[in-house]
């Protein structure tokens, strides 16, 4: 089986003043299609630099990274670009929706890059909307909804290109405990049913416990990669 | 490539979220769209009006007169010489290749009556091929016959205004009227030309035969002599030559040697009212040029708020890069951005150019004209403003790491 996601000897350097900071030092992982991961530490351990790198938002210094066998860690901006169109779904902890737009609308904004024509487009937001239990909501813009209500959104523009890798920073950061859970749920009936590939930073145990594989990072290396049977 | 419809969409919703800063930003590109409109269609106006009035007098003309005499060392300036003859005018008509015709002109000014009406009007003393010269169109009647200008018949053409004048309402062919007592018979009635350039009247004319102008009304010019000679020009491209042809056979037809100066002048009219049209419509493009000024003002305007808009939208430019957006999709959707803004604006303007030139014309009587040419012009040029002044928020916009463009507060 091949790996989805691919790292060898990966590396991101900054230069601050005279010191080189290492965000990430020779990390090499495989994660295959189907995995529910969690990466984990504290802040500066070079987990956010990670999720990055492997969202093709940023290029590394050194390595290689190869996504779903494609190697991507020295392709240009416009071809990263068409790569985070159709094999990633982003999920971030402020939901990063476009405001005064309609969720129905910003479900379909991954769409208007590819070549789906508007016809489909229109019915693919819908059903993605649908599948996240936001029927009643599609005319509503984002702060007509509540936090859930909005990342939930979130993750129906991450699933409408079919991609088979979502990524999700801190998703849970901005919300209640209670509405924490039920996307922590919706997470784990993703990964289970449309057998989806997750990988989810976070810093919080509570929500690591929903995975199934904890990486831990620290300065820049990974200390720990365990299996979680949750 | 990026959809249209939906970009378009999104630009209007940019562009309607902020309706007061779009507003204030399209002012610019509609005033200056405004100005160019009616800089034009005055320029245009203006030029066409002069252009009519070179119909009026008859294209190709060139104007002989005699030159200056002078008395015990007084000069008396031109047209005191009397040494144009109707031989003259003949052997021009005849020996000069680049003229199409000549009239002989001898006039003065004369009380004309008829009935218990009178008036004073310009009297000319030519021969039949003044209609031709002129361009003067018959309204009725006929022209002079060869034999009446021979025989010093007493005939007579009139002019719109001395018809009017004399007959009212009355179909004045075959009167006779009395010019400086000498009765005349109306034989032609001429269409009216209206008002020349230097604001005369030019129906206020009466045309009899110069022979009968000779013997019966200004007696005082030795016969055969005329004060000037109207020459017509075979095309506006002869003009030249003609003026030369005229010049040499002059010359040699008054025995001037090479060292003597011309005792006659050679004007040429159409020339004169070329200039003058051409004049004005390097003032209309000047005005037009200054009103472009305004439309790049408004340019600068657009490029200003874009990159307000883009460091605004900074964070929403990191979505759709994370989503998928290439460099040229966001480079596009901030350029039809600037372009949905300068080309509602040029179309404002149209309208508002339209608009003021209208009520321009209306308070001030001028002549203007609203040409497809300058409204294409003004519409396609506001376009260009919009592109290439939004091109370079939009060219910074696409250059944007997604990262920190998703991390800007």
């Amino acid at each position: 089986m091949t790996a989805l996601i691919e790292t060898d000897q990966l590396e991101k350097r900054y230069e601050v003043g005279d010191s080189v900071v290492h965000a990430l030092d020779r990390v090499s992982l495989k994660i295959f299609p189907g995995e529910f991961v969690a990466v984990m530490g504290p802040s500066g351990s070079g987990k956010s630099t990670f999720m990055n790198v492997i969202g093709c938002l940023d290029e590394p210094t050194a390595g290689r990274y190869f996504l779903d066998g494609i190697d991507v860690s020295r392709m240009d901006r416009d071809a990263l670009a068409e790569i985070r169109n159709q094999k990633i779904g982003f999920v971030f902890q402020g939901f990063n929706l476009l405001p005064r737009t309609s969720a129905l609308e910003n479900v379909e904004v991954p769409l208007l890059y590819d070549k789906t024509h508007p016809k489909d487009r229109r019915n693919r937001a819908r059903e993605a909307l649908k599948l996240l239990g936001l029927e009643e909501r599609m005319q509503h813009h984002p702060n007509q909804l509540s936090g859930g209500q909005q990342q939930r959104v979130a993750i129906a523009r991450a699933l409408v290109n079919d991609a088979p890798l979502l990524l999700a920073d801190e998703p849970t950061g901005n919300l209640d405990t209670k509405t924490s859970i039920e996307i922590m749920e919706l997470f784990v009936r993703l990964n289970e049913q449309k057998k989806i590939t997750i990988v989810l930073v976070t810093h919080e145990p509570d929500i690591s416990a929903y995975s199934r594989r904890i990486i831990r990072f620290l300065d820049g290396r990974i200390v720990s990669d365990r299996e979680n049977r949750p | 490539m990026i959809h249209l419809p939906a970009t378009l969409k999104i630009s209007l919703r940019a562009l309607r979220i902020n309706k007061m800063r779009s507003a204030l930003t399209m002012l610019g590109i509609i005033i200056g769209v405004a100005a160019v409109i009616t800089m034009l269609a005055v320029g245009k106006g203006a030029s066409n009006k002069i252009s009519e009035q070179i119909a009026t007098i008859g294209s190709n003309l060139i104007i002989v007169i005699p030159g200056s005499t002078t008395s015990s060392g007084i000069r008396l300036g031109s047209g005191t010489y009397q040494n144009l003859t109707i031989a003259d005018s003949e052997a021009i008509r005849n020996e000069c290749s680049a003229v199409a015709t000549t009239a002989p002109v001898l006039n003065g000014s004369a009380q004309v009556v008829y009935g218990n009406q009178n008036w004073a009007s310009g009297v000319f003393g030519t021969d039949e091929n003044m209609i031709e010269v002129r361009e003067w169109t018959l309204a009725s009647g006929r022209n002079f016959y060869d034999q009446e200008i021979r025989s010093a018949a007493k005939v007579c053409l009139l002019g719109r205004t001395v018809a009017d004048n004399l007959f009212g309402n009355d179909d004045p062919l075959q009167k006779t009227i009395r010019i400086r007592k000498v009765p005349f018979t109306v034989i032609g009635l001429l269409e009216p030309k209206g008002q020349s350039m230097m604001g005369q009247d030019q129906d206020d004319v009466i045309y009899v035969p110069i022979s009968a102008a000779q013997r019966n009304l200004f007696g005082r010019y030795f016969p055969g002599t005329v004060r000037s000679i109207m020459v017509k020009a075979v095309s506006t491209d002869a003009l030249e030559r003609a003026e030369t042809q005229i010049r040499e056979l002059l010359r040699q037809r008054h025995r001037l040697g090479s060292s003597q100066e011309d005792d006659f002048t050679v004007r040429n009219l159409t020339q004169m009212m070329q200039t003058a049209e051409q004049a004005s419509r390097v003032m209309a493009l000047l005005l037009a040029a200054i009103a472009c000024v305004s439309l790049l003002v408004g340019g600068i305007g657009i490029m200003n708020i874009m990159l307000v808009s883009v460091t605004e939208r900074t964070r929403e430019i990191g979505i759709r890069m994370a989503v998928g957006a290439k460099t040229w999709d966001i480079r596009m959707q901030f350029i039809i951005e600037a372009l949905v803004l300068s080309l509602i604006g040029g179309l404002i303007g149209v309208g508002l150019g339209i608009a003021i030139a209208e009520v321009l014309s209306f308070l001030t009587e001028w002549t203007i004209l609203i040409s497809l040419y300058s409204i294409l012009l003004s519409f396609g040029f506001s376009g260009l403003v919009g592109i290439f002044f939004g091109f370079y928020p939009a060219y910074k916009a696409s250059l944007m790491s997604p990262i920190d463009a998703l991390r800007h507060e």
